[in-house]
């Protein structure tokens, strides 16, 4: 614990703190451009220099360690002289094309140079231009503007993982290009414009579309997958014009992933913005009471078990309550929310058998990490930067059972098929030794293990793995489900799985598909073929016209998720708030109002008449769901040995996410995640054109 | 003038056999192995006493740098790096050394290594010495074969290996962390300090990168003892020194010599002295292109040492002495030493990679005198915001030429752009300022 | 050079042929298990060298994959480095040196033969034999002008014969490597002015280090034994040395006597207000030689002389200041606080351990 005096203030600061940091704890501003408390120090800016008693010249604050007796000052003439040459050697080369550049308003160049910087200049040569480069659908580049911070090259490095960008040339000569202008393809992209302090990297998608002076912002939560990102919806009107990320340590610390960043144009396409009713095979706008009183019809003509009900990936937890309530109060028993068509179960052994018990900090702790049948880069592109960090600064080793793919990472392959899960129990694969030698082992079991009909016996396996490592005791939680939907773990808290173990998210689906089924219920659910839902009576109720909407007979237009207040349940089994940052359109309303006055319509009046009612009933059955921001771990011992009750085929674990850019209704409406796709297909056919 | 039986360097200018053969009778090796048997902790004791300051410019006490090493096991490796980037404009020892006396360098190498308790040592060559490096590569698969190095070097029970790696043509290697990111397969851009070289080195681990000539000339010291070196030259700057003497002086040479020679003394024995005479020299760039000038009224009794030089407010450096006489076109002279700072700057950092290219283009339209005389001064600001800002010495060094120019000879600077002035259509007209701007 | 373009037109595919694949082998095995990056330039270079002085993109995957970098990396690397040629180059690749030491010995006039006899920097010579680029200092100054051609250096050229040197390798004659002139490599131009003493090259004397060391450890053991004798001398109370001052620890400062403090901080603090009481322990002349007290961080060679006037000479003496000593050695100093400013006592203190190691 040294301590310092900083501007004649003295503090004692943690130790292994740079001047910088301590700064920041005694109160006192150090402008900066290359330093990112999430990436390796570079120290290149020259900014952050600060005096420090007896250093012969000044230091660059982010990069000297704290250390006992120093004395620093930051307000002295010398201090003040140095960042106006350094700022004025960053804007000699810089254009003066703030009026048409993005950054605009948030740019960290503009406000440092009213801040520290002279009010004119005294270069009179001719400006420095770069050539543009191409990166990409996602990101816009104006190389001139570039600084040379290389915050975005260490980003890819460090965070992202691969090695997608670099600083080419010297001197005044260096630019950030990606390899022979290959386009920039990684799932965490995007975090490069916020990185990027000046406007040489800002978003494409975006681009001159709005000012951040002119836009609502909106804190909420993010739901293109379970990681549950914290994220800053930003408005202008009733538009949503941008997603942002927001610091949030325990979760996303505060990265994005693209699909979150870049899905809001998806928002405003396909949208349902009244209720539908089919007639003589075509589907016409009609009004609510309408549609409501042709539910009601065909409810009462229903018999109880030849209904079912699916939930979809979206949904937050208020209305999947208010959905089960519904289906309880009709007798209907067939409500399935694996989507993924996993077959787990949330009795195996309660909640610690779905969620991500050690939560997703603990994955820095881990000294060694198995992977079972997933693919987090795809499934959960945030959490997999942290598995990157772990593998970067720990040099912890991976190993994956399942399909192989690029993670970013190195890891063993140790099989296709569950059975390798056997060769590791019996300790005859290397990995085996590495996994029990470790202290803290960790391991994350992805939904695509539990696909097949032997998801029981490999549940158990994976528990008896699990034991036999040490990873599960007092001190240490190791074994982790990961869930790649948002809506999933408040859904299978809620019960939203079928009583009838034999029943699950295929075979109604499959009834559905031969007839057998009266009248089929989908919340927002869209995961499956049009053929499948074509011999049975759908009511569909989403926001966006997808696979449901289109052959649904009856259509309730609802909210998307930007535009409610939900509670959701993210894969760690942590509760979080969603805000409504705009309103539906058209007729569209929240859910959970649409199902209370269905409810209504059909005899079973719910017993809530407002989102408060409806959560205080909610909270009776998932107290847990009230503690908005915490964790809440399942009981670890139901995960202790199990006896195996069955056989294990060699059946290959596929990840449950094939089509990365277009996993939900939302994204299959957004055209950027097309041209995502488009620049990732084509990046991969000229990779392997020109390396073949 | 230093007695030759006094020099280190004996076959200097190749006129003898550079292999083992001609080492052998020349001295090297004589010995090696009953002077690591005295113990690593002898060997930096007797470097420390002989006044050894470093030859690669910064004169930092070369047994006390040893002596950084941490002492104790941690299991990792220690490695001895020998600076062999000679790239300074001006300086041309090193090359002699490695490619006429290359074995006094292996041998300087197996010492100080051992007395760093370093098992490898790697001599970073700059790309362009070819020649150089398959010539010292030649010598140490010689003496690799006589056992002088490799397992059991010389019998002396240490196991010492030594390789070449080279670089590609970049000034900036030449910074020891920048040179230790090259051999580590980057870029050679300097690492910030702290953690220094010796606790965070070479591979993560502890590291010294010395000067050619520092390492080339501890075999010597140990044989001839501390107290000859220390003996030679002026206190606190002793021993001998490889001076290298271009420019305008009659028979340009590397020599060696004893630290705190004059000036004078130095041109006018081995070079024939300053072209058109004493009275003719306008200044001397006494240690390679990176100190500061100094004018001819300053030589007259000017020691050619570490303390002399910096008191003037310039530097020995490399010992490169670039000499300019009565003709020449001294603001071109170092507007051309701009242009190489601002080729060479990494672009690492934001007052160099701006700072270099700006400071040039002044001081080319300076050399036309197309500028106006208040940019004399605000030139003059922009080096002092390089200068003490970046994160290696390149900065600075780009600076100082540009504030010696200035010190010296803002008198001249002012009269071409007068010159530039009176005659505004002549060469470059109006028009043409304005298309440059 | 860094700013140089990829060339349009690249080969297919790039592989080292044996040659090359074999000192490719050598090189990577020259650096330890996992930084086999480490050879990334000079894998580089053999690319160079073997495909006609110029490296094709296919070569930068090539070695990307052989030493597991990245593409981008290898793309740093080679385009940091000014000796990598990303497009052809002609059959003899002329460097010629224009920083101010060559350019000082006329290298502007050949820069101009170079123009008129091969065509504008950067672009081959219609015939393929030249191209030529303006390079940095190459570190042959004393032999100036100079260019490096391929490999090799051609020094004190002049418009003559370097003219002539251009010719004779556009008709394959063999050249002379190095000076132009009538010299030899960096001596003087007439002969060298040193190393002419005959004795320097007969070995005769070989083995005359062991006299040297023989001194050296008579020096040792005599220095050992003072010392010995000293602490010896030291455990008695009294009497002390004629020559020493009495130690300070031995009598009790008075206490009037300015706290060091206070006095460190004081920039007019007179001299003669210190009272001589306090003078630490001085001796008049070295025990043995005398340490270098000016590798204690603030003092410097004239400090070093004041210390030494007043009978400073050792690391151990000034290990054993105490307050009062400091504020009286304080009083002499032209520049008031540094002593405690900069550690000296402790800094001292180290070295004096690091000595008797």
């Amino acid at each position: 614990m040294p301590k310092l005096t900083i501007d004649g203030k003295e503090i004692e600061v943690e130790d292994g703190l740079t001047i910088l940091q301590a700064c920041e704890e005694a109160d006192v501003e150090i402008p900066r451009f290359c330093y990112h408390e999430r990436l390796s120090i570079a120290g290149n800016c020259r900014m952050c220099l600060v005096e420090m008693e007896r250093a012969p010249k000044p230091v660059a604050s982010c990069a000297m360690p704290a250390g006992e007796g120093m004395v620093i000052k930051t307000n002295t003439p010398l201090v003040k002289k140095a960042r106006e040459g350094v700022m004025e050697f960053m804007l000699i080369n810089h254009p003066l094309d703030c009026p048409i550049c993005d950054q605009g308003g948030e740019c960290d160049l503009q406000d440092q140079s009213m801040a520290y910087g002279l009010d004119g200049t005294r270069y009179t040569e001719s400006k420095r231009a770069m050539a543009e480069q191409n990166f990409g659908p996602l990101i816009k580049t104006e190389m001139t503007r570039c600084i040379s911070c290389t915050r975005c090259v260490r980003f890819t490095t460090e965070v992202a993982g691969v090695h997608e960008l670099g600083q080419t040339g010297r001197g005044e000569d260096a630019e950030i290009v990606s390899y022979l202008g290959a386009v920039v393809t990684n799932e965490m992209s995007g975090n490069v414009i916020d990185l990027c302090p000046v406007g040489a990297l800002t978003s494409r998608p975006y681009e001159f579309n709005a000012r951040p002076w002119e836009l609502r912002k909106t804190q909420s939560i993010d739901v293109m997958d379970a990681v549950g990102s914290n994220i800053r919806v930003d408005v202008r009107g009733r538009e949503v014009m941008r997603v942002m990320p927001i610091n949030n340590d325990d979760v996303n610390e505060e990265w994005i992933s693209d699909k979150t960043r870049f899905i809001w144009d998806g928002l405003k396409t396909r949208r349902l913005d009244t209720p539908y009713l089919r007639k003589d095979g075509a589907l016409v706008a009609t009004t609510w009471s309408e549609a409501f009183e042709a539910i009601a019809k065909k409810v009462k003509t229903s018999d109880k078990n030849k209904m079912a009900g699916l939930i979809g990936d979206l949904n937050g937890a208020e209305e999947i309550f208010a959905f089960k309530s519904l289906m309880d109060s009709l007798g209907v028993d067939n409500v399935d929310c694996r989507q993924d068509r996993s077959n787990i179960r949330p009795e195996w052994a309660g909640r610690a058998g779905y969620i991500f018990n050690s939560g997703i900090n603990a994955i820095e702790d881990a000294d060694a990490l198995l992977i079972i049948g997933s693919n987090p880069r795809l499934e959960a592109t945030v959490l997999n930067s942290r598995i990157i960090k772990a593998v970067k600064q720990n040099e912890m080793p991976v190993a994956l059972v399942g399909e192989a793919a690029d993670l970013a990472y190195e890891y063993t392959h140790i099989g296709n098929g569950a059975e390798s899960l056997n060769e590791l129990l019996k300790g005859k694969h290397s990995f085996a030794k590495t996994l029990k030698a470790a202290k803290r082992p960790m391991i994350i079991v992805g939904q695509g293990t539990f696909i097949g009909d032997d998801a029981k016996a490999i549940f158990e396996t994976i528990a008896n793995l699990a034991t036999n490592i040490g990873a599960i005791n007092d001190d240490w939680t190791g074994l982790n489900f990961l869930q790649s939907a948002a809506s999933r773990v408040a859904a299978l808290d809620l019960g939203c799985v079928p009583k009838n173990e034999s029943v699950n998210y295929n075979s109604i689906l499959n009834a559905s598909k031969a007839g057998d089924l009266d009248l089929l219920f989908l919340l927002s659910a869209d995961e499956m073929k049009l053929c499948d839902l074509d011999n049975s009576f759908v009511v569909y109720m989403g926001s966006h016209g997808d696979v449901g909407a289109n052959s649904a007979d009856i259509i309730l237009p609802s909210a998307a998720y930007t535009e409610k207040f939900a509670t959701y349940i993210n894969l760690e089994g942590r509760a979080q708030l969603g805000h409504k940052a705009t309103f539906a359109p058209g007729n569209a309303k929240d859910d959970w109002a649409i199902i209370r006055a269905l409810s209504d319509h059909l005899g079973h009046k719910l017993p809530f008449d407002s989102l408060e009612a409806l959560r205080s009933k909610m909270f009776d059955i998932a107290p847990h769901f009230a503690h908005i921001g915490s964790q809440s771990a399942g009981d670890m011992s139901q995960l202790q040995s199990q006896k195996i009750s069955g056989d294990i085929s060699s059946t290959p674990l596929n990840s449950t996410i094939a089509d990365y850019y277009h996993t939900n209704p939302i994204a299959r409406a957004s055209k950027i995640m097309d041209d995502c796709k488009a620049a990732k297909l084509a990046a991969i056919s000229e990779a392997t054109g020109t390396n073949g | 003038m230093l007695a030759d039986k006094d020099r280190i360097f004996t076959n200097l200018y190749g006129q003898h056999d550079w292999g083992l053969k001609g080492a052998l009778e020349r001295g090297t090796w004589d010995g090696t192995a009953d002077f690591i048997k005295k113990g690593d902790g002898w060997i930096v004791d007797q470097i420390k006493a002989s006044g050894l300051r470093g030859r690669g410019g910064a004169g930092f006490p070369t047994g006390l740098k040893w002596s950084f090493m941490p002492k104790g096991d941690d299991g990792r490796p220690h490695y001895l790096v020998v600076n062999a980037d000679e790239s300074e404009p001006g300086t041309c020892k090193d090359r002699e050394i490695m490619r006429h006396d290359p074995h006094v360098l292996i041998e300087g190498c197996l010492i100080a290594s051992f007395a760093m308790r370093a098992h490898a040592c790697y001599i970073y060559v700059r790309g362009e010495f070819i020649l150089e490096r398959v010539r010292l590569q030649a010598a140490i698969d010689q003496a690799y074969e006589a056992g002088l190095v490799g397992k059991n070097a010389c019998g002396s029970g240490w196991d010492f290996d030594i390789y070449v790696h080279h670089g590609a043509g970049a000034y900036i290697c030449g910074e020891e962390t920048a040179l230790i990111e090259s051999l580590e397969g980057k870029k050679g851009m300097p690492r910030l300090k702290p953690p220094f070289p010796a606790n965070v080195g070479l591979y993560g681990a502890p590291s010294t990168v010395n000067n050619v000539e520092s390492i080339a000339v501890t075999p010597t010291i140990l044989r001839r003892g501390a107290s000859w070196f220390a003996g030679l030259g002026t206190p606190n700057n002793v021993g001998t020194k490889l001076f290298c003497i271009s420019g305008h002086v009659n028979n340009p040479c590397t020599v060696e010599e004893e630290m705190g020679i004059t000036f004078r003394e130095l041109v006018e024995t081995h070079c024939g002295g300053v072209r058109g005479g004493w009275d003719n020299l306008k200044c001397v760039i006494p240690g390679g292109s990176s100190v500061p000038m100094i004018p001819a009224e300053q030589c007259d009794d000017l020691a050619m040492d570490f303390d002399t030089l910096r008191g003037l407010g310039s530097g020995l450096g490399t010992a490169a002495v670039i000499v300019m006489d009565k003709s020449t076109d001294v603001i071109k002279a170092i507007q051309r030493l701009s242009y190489f700072y601002k080729h060479e700057s990494c672009g690492q950092c934001t007052p160099c990679r701006e700072g270099t290219g700006w400071m040039w283009r002044v001081m080319t339209r300076m050399v036309e005198g197309r500028a106006e005389k208040r940019e004399i001064d605000m030139l003059f600001d922009v080096t002092k915001q390089i200068e003490g800002h970046t994160i290696c010495a390149l900065g600075d060094a780009a600076a100082w030429p540009i504030q010696g120019l200035i010190k010296h000879f803002r008198h001249e600077m002012e009269e071409r752009i007068d010159q530039f002035s009176a005659n505004p259509d002549k060469a470059g007209s109006v028009l043409n300022v304005e298309a440059a701007q | 050079m860094s700013a140089q373009k990829m060339a349009i037109e690249q080969p297919e595919s790039f592989v080292f042929n044996a040659k090359f694949s074999e000192l490719a082998k050598k090189r990577i095995a020259m650096y330890p298990e996992g930084k086999q990056a480490s050879a990334v330039v000079p894998l580089l270079w053999f690319a160079q060298k073997q495909h006609d002085n110029w490296i094709p993109e296919a070569a930068l995957r090539h070695i990307g994959d052989m030493l597991d970098m990245a593409y981008i990396r290898v793309l740093e690397v080679v385009t940091f480095y000014t000796m990598f040629n990303l497009a052809p180059v002609g059959k003899h690749f002329v460097q010629f040196c224009g920083t101010t030491p060559c350019w000082l010995n006329g290298a502007d006039k050949i820069k101009d033969v170079c123009e008129s006899e091969i065509g504008a920097q950067n672009t081959i010579s219609d015939d393929g034999e030249f191209s030529w680029l303006e390079v940095e200092c190459l570190g042959a100054c004393v032999n100036a002008p100079m260019v490096q051609i391929n490999d090799d250096f051609y020094e004190d050229l002049d418009e003559e014969n370097f003219r002539q040197l251009l010719k004779d390798l556009k008709s394959g004659k063999p050249t002379k490597i190095g000076p132009q002139v009538d010299r030899i490599n960096a001596a003087p131009c007439g002969g060298a002015t040193t190393l002419n003493d005959k004795s320097l090259f007969d070995g005769s004397m070989l083995g005359s280090y062991k006299d040297v060391l023989k001194q050296i450890e008579q020096a040792e053991a005599e220095a050992a034994a003072i010392s010995a004798k000293e602490a010896k001398e030291a455990e008695k109370p009294a009497p002390k040395k004629a020559d020493e001052k009495p130690e300070a620890s031995d009598k009790k400062p008075t206490k009037k006597a300015t706290k060091p403090a206070k006095a460190t901080n004081s920039t007019n603090t007179d001299a003669e207000n210190v009272s001589d009481d306090l003078k630490p322990a001085m001796l008049s002349a070295p025990k043995g030689d005398a340490d270098d007290l000016k590798v204690i961080k603030g003092v410097g060679p004239k400090l070093e002389g004041v210390l030494n006037g007043l009978g400073i000479y050792h690391y151990s003496q000034i290990s054993v200041w105490n307050d009062d000593n400091i504020a009286w050695v304080d009083s002499k100093l032209q520049f008031k606080g540094r002593i405690l400013r900069d550690g000296w006592v402790k800094q001292a203190g180290e070295l004096a351990k690091q000595g008797d190691k």
